[in-house]
């Protein structure tokens, strides 16, 4: 069966540390936008902590949610692209081809999550964040269009390795930046066509949910809701 | 008041086109630095990425693409209009289908350049059009733009056609009049007009073939520049009704447009005498008729959304109706309904020229918030609470929105320097009947005299 990548969240376990933030900026080449584009709502983060309140003062209670792309099967930002700069892959992955994006961001607006980002300006990394840069992601220029893509580096760095071994990939392999900062384990991800992966596992939790399922993109994250959530 | 005679009519309607006052030039100076500015602004965004706009994550769209659903919006003002009093033969149109039709082609040309210096990488445009390239893929065909990209071009092509079929009669006759390289020009344009009766013949049938075909383009124009929202998941974009609404709007705004420009031909070329109040007042009928179908749709729109109470659409829906965008929400309700309803339907004010004006300002204006309304409150509240966004426009948005409105000015008044704003031979086949035999005269219902047509220059 081919592969189907996803993940899952488990909110029981996310502390809001950020860590995945701060690993996927470091693993995808992400440019800082610093502190004026920053508040003019341009950051770029392909992952994000979304912090709600819930209740009412003094009774509240903190809730967070670990928010990236989908990967939505029925993706609504890839049938709106005029030039297929979104498309999707074999293994269920949305894809976004830098190259052929000419910047009309509809994606962007059709997106319901908002987890696609776009280049204002050029990039720059003040130095000597330029020497941190990783040679397996590619940056992106000014007036494109970018996002998650669940580590495709290193799909593809395991996927070359397994085969020129001659093997099938193992579960556990290898995983997303994020996944692997994650220091209470909220993020798993995984085969979910390989029933025995961890991921898939998770997935048939009776505590899963799909974000804005109710909009039928068939999102490739499942998050498991905490046990007391009512939401 | 006695009619006009052919000769009055040349020599009132060619003024324009064969002498030049200071005053033109006054004008195109100023539009043309205006536009200039604009030109510059442009530059600048692309030199340094469009970061220099007011665009953020997630208001993707803000003033660029209300700026070009405005802009199609008016282009409906022409051809539609004067297509359809065209095939209605109504007789008062003779001396209003040549101001509108070129407003369709200027404001489509003005439209149509907003989705290309919209883009984050605008050189690359041409990705848009299917050839067979390196790249080896074609634009993908199930995205709105590329429906866009299609519609529009048909539109323009369409539009071009519409204008320029009836001005071949005038150009033959402006040929005849100039000398030098300007009779070379108007030779080339008139394309070897004779007015023999098998052209003449030739001429209306592709006039009267042209005004059918190009009803259902333009109708199909705002419906795919519609659906560019109805077709994404976001709330209050992902409408049905946004079709036929688009449409509605679009007719609205643009005979709004057709009026100003109109009072405006009407003042600065003195064809007070062509232009008369009862073209104002048939046009403004016009308008008071779009008027309440717009405010059906909105409240149409905005009753079933409320009703509906879906959460994400509620947290838009607020944010128009008492949130951060209700003052421009009900500014809009002001200047499209509240301002211009009395004005058109009290007879008092329509029949004077400067009721429907005002009434005809107004619309725009409230037209062209009605757009920026659709799309920047639904895309700064779309359905994760922790997205939310706001908009602010920057210098360079508002340098181009104005330098825009300056270029359809600029271009206006170059066109009436080139050729007669108002149809020539029209108006005469309005004043004598006889002279060339209309296919529609038999159907032609008998008006009382003033009503007839433009030719008519009583000051009743």
């Amino acid at each position: 069966m081919a592969i189907k990548w996803g993940m899952v969240i488990d909110l029981d376990r996310c502390t809001g540390c950020e860590a995945c933030v701060v690993a996927c900026r470091a693993e995808n080449n992400i440019p800082t936008a610093g502190a004026d584009q920053a508040a003019r709502e341009r950051a770029i983060h392909w992952i994000r902590v979304e912090r709600y309140w819930e209740g009412e003062f003094p009774d509240v209670r903190l809730r967070f949610r670990p928010v990236l792309c989908q990967q939505c099967e029925a993706a609504p930002c890839e049938a709106v692209c005029p030039t297929y700069a979104s498309h999707h892959t074999s293994e269920g992955l949305n894809a976004q081809i830098y190259n052929r994006c000419i910047g009309t961001r509809y994606c962007g607006n059709a997106c319901p999550y908002t987890v696609r980002f776009f280049n204002f300006y050029n990039p720059v990394w003040e130095k000597p964040f330029h020497l941190q840069l990783n040679p397996d992601v590619s940056i992106r220029e000014v007036g494109v269009m970018e996002k998650c893509t669940f580590c495709i580096q290193r799909i593809q760095a395991a996927e070359i390795q397994a085969e020129a071994e001659n093997r099938e990939l193992k579960d556990g392999e290898f995983t997303t930046a994020c996944a692997q900062s994650c220091p209470p384990k909220a993020l798993v991800f995984g085969d979910l066509n390989d029933p025995a992966s961890e991921a898939a596992r998770l997935s048939r939790s009776n505590r899963g949910t799909k974000l804005l399922g109710e909009l039928g993109t068939k999102p490739a994250v499942t998050y498991l809701e905490p046990e007391s959530w009512e939401g | 008041m006695s009619e006009k005679t052919i000769a009055q009519i040349n020599d009132d309607l060619l003024r324009p086109v064969l002498r030049t006052s200071a005053r033109f030039w006054i004008a195109v100076l100023v539009l043309g630095a205006v536009v200039a500015a604009a030109a510059g602004a442009v530059s600048y965004q692309m030199w340094n990425g469009i970061g220099v706009w007011g665009i953020n994550r997630p208001v993707f769209w803000a003033f660029d693409i209300t700026n070009f659903v405005f802009w199609i919006g008016i282009s409906h003002a022409g051809t539609l209009i004067s297509a359809i009093l065209r095939l209605a033969n109504a007789p008062w149109r003779r001396p209003v289908t040549r101001c509108a039709e070129v407003i369709t082609v200027f404001a489509l040309m003005i439209g149509g350049m907003f989705p290309i210096i919209h883009l984050g990488r605008p050189w690359l445009f041409f990705w848009m059009v299917p050839y067979p390239s390196e790249r080896g893929i074609w634009p993908q065909f199930r995205s709105p733009l590329a429906w866009d990209f299609f519609a529009i071009n048909t539109y323009l092509t369409g539009s071009l056609i519409f204008l320029f079929y009836p001005i071949i009669p005038d150009f033959a006759l402006v040929r005849d009049k100039v000398t030098g390289w300007r009779k070379k020009l108007y030779t080339v344009l008139s394309l070897g007009w004779r007015g023999t009766p098998r052209q003449w013949h030739r001429l209306e049938s592709a006039m009267h073939i042209m005004a059918i075909v190009i009803i259902p383009v333009a109708v199909s124009v705002h419906t795919i520049v519609s659906w560019d929202f109805a077709m994404a998941p976001v709330p209050m974009w992902h409408s049905t009704i946004f079709g036929p609404y688009f449409v509605a709007g679009a007719i609205f705004s643009g005979i709004a447009g057709l009026i100003i420009a109109m009072a405006f031909l009407r003042k600065v070329l003195r064809l007070e005498e062509y232009l008369q109040p009862a073209h104002f007042d048939s046009l403004g009928k016009l308008l008071l008729m779009m008027c309440l179908v717009w405010v059906y749709f909105v409240f149409a729109e905005r009753l079933t959304v409320w009703y509906g109470n879906e959460s994400a659409e509620m947290a838009v829906f607020w944010t128009t109706q008492r949130g951060p965008f209700a003052p421009l929400f009900w500014t809009m309700v002001i200047c499209n309904f509240v301002i211009p309803f009395p004005l058109l339907a009290i007879k008092r004010f329509r029949t004077t020229i400067t009721g429907v004006v005002i009434a005809s300002w107004t619309v725009v204006i409230g037209m062209w918030l009605e757009r920026f309304l659709i799309i920047v409150p639904s895309l700064s509240h779309k359905y994760l609470p922790y997205t939310y966004g706001s908009y602010r426009p920057t210098w360079v948005e508002i340098t181009i929105l104005v330098g825009a409105n300056a270029a359809m000015g600029l271009l206006y008044i170059l066109f009436s320097k080139f050729v007669p704003i108002i149809s020539i031979w029209e108006l005469k086949v309005g004043a004598h009947k006889p002279v060339v035999v209309h296919k529609q005269v038999s159907v032609v219902r008998t008006l009382p005299a003033v009503a007839d047509d433009g030719l008519r220059t009583t000051d009743t």
